[in-house]
């Protein structure tokens, strides 16, 4: 499998980190419902197709993406950089840090 | 001043070891730069960084990934989105760089006893070291000047194409004994020389 840097161009798969699952939401870190952080921390999708995730380039410019890729046949339609994205309200709050879910 | 040691220590063994048809296909040396600077620009001062780097080592640098230049025995080039290695075979551009980048545009680490630069060239340069990276080494895909940023196994390589048939390689100190010793054994196919 090969991913695309934005950066770098196309990179063997050794050159990167795989940092989780890009759908989840951090709920508010105020929040006391135990219902939303199981989920948070348990609850996965599992999907049989494009899945969003975050990977690192760690063995090049060490750049956070936002890869989609197809669980059924590793095919990757979408790669950039993570801070391109528009942060959701939950990671926009963990301010200067692009390194995804934190899983 | 502090005299630098090499890291390559009893590695480093000077000499011509043709292959088996007497030939030698590459030519492996040390660089020894005095200055190894890494400069890091925040979001959206990339150029203001870029223009620093220019008024003070005289190399104009284009905007775009891994884009550099390499003359009068400096070098610099784009590793990163923002982050850019500056090397002179003087001493004291981190100095120098750090009084010219405002603490609004970027950072300035000085790298220079921290990295050992090793330098292969000839005409199978390109096949030595194909077989370390997985990388596109050909001269359109990797021009002259262009920097890119990569790792063979563990050991992280910043990589430098300073002529059609010359890269330079800049490792972390602390493994570059081992990355000779491998970019040697690797070399042995095609013959090669150290000086």
């Amino acid at each position: 499998m090969q991913i695309t840097c934005p950066y770098c161009g196309p990179r063997d798969l050794a050159e990167f980190a795989y940092q989780g699952d890009a759908n989840r939401t951090r709920p508010d870190p105020a929040s006391t419902d135990q219902q939303v952080w199981n989920a948070y921390v348990y609850d996965r999708t599992n999907p049989a197709g494009e899945h969003r995730e975050y990977w690192q380039h760690a063995g090049g410019c060490r750049s956070h993406l936002l890869v989609v890729r197809s669980t059924l046949t590793h095919e990757i339609t979408s790669v950039g950089f993570v801070h391109d994205k528009t942060p959701s309200p939950a990671r926009s709050r963990r301010r200067g840090s692009s390194k995804g879910a934190g899983a | 001043m502090v005299e630098p040691v090499s890291p390559l220590g009893a590695a480093w063994k000077p000499g011509s070891y043709a292959n088996a048809a007497g030939v030698t296909g590459v030519a492996l040396s040390e660089t020894r730069p005095g200055s190894i600077v890494q400069a890091a620009a925040w979001r959206g001062e990339e150029k203001a960084l870029i223009a620093a780097i220019g008024k003070v080592s005289g190399l104009a640098l284009a905007d775009g990934a891994g884009a550099g230049v390499f003359k009068d025995n400096k070098a610099a080039f784009g590793f990163a989105p923002g982050r850019f290695l500056v090397v002179d075979q003087k001493e004291g551009l981190g100095d120098t760089l750090a009084a010219a980048v405002k603490a609004e545009t970027g950072t300035v680490t000085d790298l220079s006893h921290g990295r050992t630069a090793i330098r292969i060239a000839g005409a199978r340069a390109e096949w030595v070291l194909a077989k370390f990276f997985a990388i596109d080494f050909s001269l359109t895909a990797f021009p002259v000047g262009a920097g890119r940023s990569t790792a063979h196994h563990d050991i992280f390589a910043l990589i430098q194409r300073t002529g059609p048939e010359q890269f330079d390689l800049y490792v972390f100190r602390s493994f570059a004994r081992a990355f000779w010793s491998a970019l040697c054994h690797a070399s042995e196919e095609v013959g090669y020389e150290i000086s």
